[in-house]
């Protein structure tokens, strides 16, 4: 195995033992970023200069006998809504360009404690609303694997610089799939854990009781490696959960022999066959390890989008009424303040966040609240009891990632439903507050490849990280996807394809 | 009612008939809400570890939760909601499981674009406040919320945002602590008002909550006035801001009635709407009208868990709750036999000095007399700085006058020598001044001496003319030089005159 695909586990433990230098493990990484950026464009900044510095630290920690962490050496990824001391943090918008964070979000000091090396701020939807990385004010990620498609998003740039080897492993955030559904359009593994599982202190906030950050890595172990490190109770973020957590590194050890694995079966439609195909080999895969597959209903999963779109912009209307051109970069004078308030976010902010914010502040005005946030409160509570009774039937759910695969810049740019929908089976995750995870399980149309979501109940991340690294084992034979090189399928008979049941929103 | 503490300058309104003692103006009865903010004694913030301190160089006491930034999250500070919970506690209310919400509005000293406050579920509710005469004003709730940073304008006119030139904001005071107490619309006077805000000012200052300074803004005060006739329903109630005093809390709701009688009385509607105190003007002026008043979107903050103090937790803040200033007027009243809302009760409690006059009287002292003593001679000095004079010698000094060896004069003279000092022995100092009581033989020598020098006012004061009294004893005195007590003087001429 040559270094390029060495996995950040293998990283670490090279780099602790001496028999690898992080700094040559950083420049291999670095080369790729030279040769392919350009094209890609997974970063908003890419930290050579810093990376090295503190790559040289770690390789000096070793050489002096001290243990740097257990993330030795591993370069890293973040995406550009998270908080870094002195580097600029933009969330992509025009809004926050050139702001500088006086403080490091709670994950970056974690990270920095463990050793890892951050290589660079990635690109991301604008405020990390959107599902292709086409809402960036800086421009779009394009998918590693086809130049022509999108990565997926909101995390695209994060997802994009593990599927091209730019860093070892990346954090991304996920408020409704903006995980796992890049992770499944790039090939990658992508986790968005239990609500409060991962600090969101320095995560700027999107919808606050729906954000969570959480890893991309190229193995199902080294997302375990990674949530053991950013993983646990915060002090500064009042809903991290105060309990510690079991190593999710020792859970995956185990195998899924006697598991409930449960198959949805009023589950919305719209998966392409190829996906709906690399769903059922899934199934049989598991079953094949000795886990029992069983029926489970959960009848509100499908009011979930509509609910979220609510709750989401809801929240974000509210968490971004502070760029009002008082006290960060961008400000449009105008004759009075509030006309410089109007001015500066009507040119500040893309129009995927304008039209959130519009939606959000209407649906918490007097006289539309009840109608439709209180409503939709009471939707996301039906779908948290909905998959609590599931889950006494099943330890894990399994269910596609995204309804497609990779889809061409600009298919659904025009029609906010049709992207809004690629996030219909990761959403109702997101409003339980529940684990989700995606996993490469194989391709699907063009080559492209088909993420499984595996989903457990509160805190049932050492269950899902069993059945997801069994699903890993299960295609260990295949031929990976990921890390492919640059590749320029043809993309007839794709472009324009929206995924059905794309009506069922009007 | 009367209120000693405030007595109401000239009041300008013609009193109607009164029912109970709702008190009418011009034939309309007045009702008044008052929503009190405090500022809570607290080391640091609402939800962040910057320090709370008043008067600090402007945006030193900053932090990212401070500030807002993006990524920052608030997290509940436990000794603000102690405060809170005794304030709670100190005003009867019913403290319960609790919710934080946001409340959206735009303003540049608000870092947010929101407020961290509680809406529908608040930390106290259902309790209320007695007035030192015994009315009973109810408390609707009293809850947590973080305050705005503070703005400055310049130029323009009176400070304000619109056609200044210029703003500086000061984000010190932004998430400091509040506590937002809501009184139930029973206040019926403009003195009532003053008092409730006096009263509700002694009992945070008693279980230690805040500093409660009006002029520095640590306890601030708007007021929702109406009127309306008797047996109509409440008329329309405009809400008054920016009342800087006490003083100013009254007048301003004199001024706001009389602003709705005399437009109800000219046929004209009374708008709802958020009127501005002008100090300078005496009036009050149109701030917002309900049409443009701010939708604030409130929803449940997500950053913060609820807040559901244990049973525990709430037994505990009662049990370590101080003596209130009622309970301290009630007890020194009855050890002194003053008047509980009396004005000697209610200025020693209120300086805080009734343990020491319990204090007097467990040295042996008068406590009626005592009472007066701290009442008259022991006011705070200009610069802040308590009489401190040992309780024995005060004691002392009580009973060199209750036995009758000095008189009350003379004792007042000791008792400042003592204050002066920080102590002192009465009895040396009465020797010393010469105030050696006189023997009774000696002052019917004198009393018979005014007596044959004084023949003619004598002659009357014996056929009933009381008003020469006080000439004899006047004469008395002097001839004494001081020395003679002038009741015993005054008891000798009523006894020498009956016989």
């Amino acid at each position: 195995m040559s270094e390029a695909t060495l996995t950040a586990v293998e990283i670490s433990a090279g780099v602790r033992s001496g028999s690898l230098k992080a700094a040559d493990i950083l420049e291999q990484h670095l080369d790729r970023i030279t040769a392919r950026e350009g094209e890609v464009h997974a970063f908003n900044l890419v930290l050579a200069d810093e990376a090295r510095a503190a790559a040289a630290a770690i390789d000096d920690l070793v050489a002096a006998g001290n243990d740097p962490g257990p993330l030795a050496g591993v370069p890293i990824a973040l995406k550009d809504n998270m908080c870094t001391r002195g580097v600029p943090t933009t969330c992509s918008s025009k809004i926050l360009d050139g702001w500088k964070p006086p403080y490091n979000a709670t994950v970056v000091d974690r990270l920095g404690a463990a050793g890892a090396i951050t290589v660079g701020k990635t690109n991301l939807d604008e405020f990390a609303m959107g599902s292709s990385t086409e809402n960036s004010a800086f421009g779009p990620t394009r998918n590693p694997l086809d130049l022509t498609r999108v990565p997926g998003g909101s995390s695209g740039g994060s997802a994009a610089a593990v599927a091209a080897g730019f860093a070892s492993v990346s954090l991304g955030s996920d408020t409704g799939g903006s995980i796992r559904q890049p992770a499944a359009l790039c090939g990658v593994v992508g986790v968005k854990p239990t609500y409060g599982y991962v600090s969101r202190y320095g995560l700027v906030a999107f919808a606050s009781s729906l954000d969570q950050i959480g890893p991309f890595t190229t193995t199902v172990e080294d997302s375990a490696l990674l949530l053991d490190v950013i993983g646990g109770h915060d002090p500064m973020d009042s809903t991290s959960i105060p309990d510690a957590h079991p190593s999710l590194v020792d859970a995956i050890a185990q195998g899924v022999e006697g598991l409930r694995v449960g198959r949805i079966t009023d589950l919305p439609d719209g998966a392409d066959p190829d996906v709906a195909e690399r769903l059922e080999a899934a199934f049989d895969a598991l079953r094949a390890a000795g886990a029992t597959i069983v029926d489970v209903q959960v009848p509100a999963f499908g009011y979930g989008l509509t609910a979220y779109y609510l709750i989401a912009p809801s929240e974000a209307s509210s968490n971004l009424a502070r760029y009002d051109g008082v006290r960060y970069g961008l400000r449009v004078d105008a004759p009075d303040t509030n006309a410089m308030y109007g001015a500066t976010r009507a040119a500040g902010f893309g129009e995927e966040v304008q039209r959130r914010i519009m939606l959000g502040t209407y649906a918490l005005s007097a006289g539309y609240y009840d109608a439709y946030y209180g409503k939709a409160l009471k939707v996301r509570r039906l779908i948290a009891d909905d998959f609590d009774r599931a889950y006494t039937k099943a330890d894990v759910l399994l269910t596609p990632t995204a309804p497609t695969v990779a889809f061409p810049f600009g298919s659904k740019t025009d029609n906010p439903l049709a992207m809004y929908l690629c996030d219909v089976y990761t959403i109702p995750t997101n409003l339980a507050g529940h684990p989700g995870m995606s996993v490469p399980y194989g391709t699907g149309a063009d080559g492209l490849p088909v993420g499984v979501q595996v989903l457990a109940g509160t805190l049932g991340e050492p269950t899902m990280f069993r059945a997801a690294a069994a699903l890993e084992r299960s295609m260990s034979e295949a031929s990976a996807v990921g890390r492919a090189s640059a590749s320029e399928p043809d993309d007839d008979g794709v472009r324009g394809r929206s995924p059905r049941g794309e009506g069922s929103l009007s | 009612m009367t209120s000693i503490m405030n007595p109401t300058p000239g009041n300008v309104y013609t009193a109607g008939p009164a029912t109970g003692n709702e008190v009418l103006i011009d034939g309309y009865e007045l009702v008044v809400g008052l929503e009190v903010h405090v500022e809570l004694a607290t080391a640091t913030k609402l939800f962040s570890a910057s320090a709370n301190n008043f008067g600090d160089e402007p945006n030193t006491n900053i932090d990212p939760v401070t500030l807002g930034l993006p990524g920052a999250l608030p997290v509940l500070n436990r000794h603000a909601v102690e405060l809170a919970m005794r304030i709670g506690t100190a005003l009867n209310c019913t403290i319960q499981p609790c919710v934080f919400h946001r409340k959206n509005y735009f303003y540049p000293d608000m870092p947010k674009a929101y407020q961290i406050s509680q809406y529908d579920q608040p930390l106290n509710v259902n309790g209320y406040l007695d007035l030192p005469g015994g009315k009973r004003i109810g408390v609707e709730r009293a809850h947590l919320e973080e305050d705005t940073g503070k703005s400055t304008h310049f130029g323009g006119t009176g400070g304000r945002i619109h056609g200044s030139d210029y703003s500086l904001i000061d984000f010190n005071r932004a998430g400091v602590p509040l506590v937002e107490i809501v009184s139930r619309p029973d206040i019926r006077t403009p003195e009532e008002a003053r008092e409730y805000v006096s009263e509700l000012r002694a009992i945070l200052l008693a279980v230690g909550a805040s500093d409660a300074k009006m002029e520095e803004g640590s306890m601030r005060c708007d007021a929702n006035v109406s009127v309306h006739k008797p047996g109509e329903p409440y008329g329309t109630r405009c809400e008054i801001k920016n009342v800087n005093s006490i003083r100013s809390l009254g007048r301003a709701i004199e001024y706001e009635a009389r602003r709705q009688i005399d437009m109800i009385e000219a046929g004209e509607v009374v708008r709802q709407e958020t009127r501005h105190w002008d100090e300078n003007d005496s009036r009050t002026h149109t701030l917002r009208t309900k049409e443009d008043a701010d939708d604030y979107r409130y929803f449940l903050e997500p950053d913060l868990v609820p807040l559901a103090p244990s049973a525990e937790w709430i037994k505990a803040v009662a049990d370590a709750m101080p003596l209130l200033p009622t309970e301290r007027r009630s007890r020194l009243a009855a050890a002194t036999g003053a008047l509980a809302d009396g004005e000697a009760v209610m200025v020693v409690v209120e300086r805080g000095q009734d343990d020491y006059v319990l204090d007097v009287a467990a040295a042996g002292g008068d406590a009626a007399r005592a009472l007066i003593y701290v009442k008259e001679a022991f006011a705070p000095q200009a610069d802040g700085t308590a009489v401190d004079v040992p309780a024995a010698d005060v004691a002392a000094l009580t009973k060199l006058e209750t036995s009758g060896a000095i008189t009350a004069t003379q004792a007042k003279t000791i008792l400042a020598e003592i204050v002066a000092n920080g102590g002192g022995d009465a009895a040396a100092i009465a020797k010393a001044k010469g105030f050696e009581a006189m023997a009774s033989g000696d002052l019917e020598a004198i009393v018979d001496q005014v007596i044959a020098d004084n023949a003619e006012a004598w002659t009357k004061y014996v056929g009933g003319d009381d008003k020469t009294m006080g000439f004899l004893v006047g004469a008395a005195m002097k001839a004494s030089k001081g020395k003679a007590d002038g009741k015993l003087v005054t008891a000798m001429l009523q006894s020498k005159r009956s016989t």
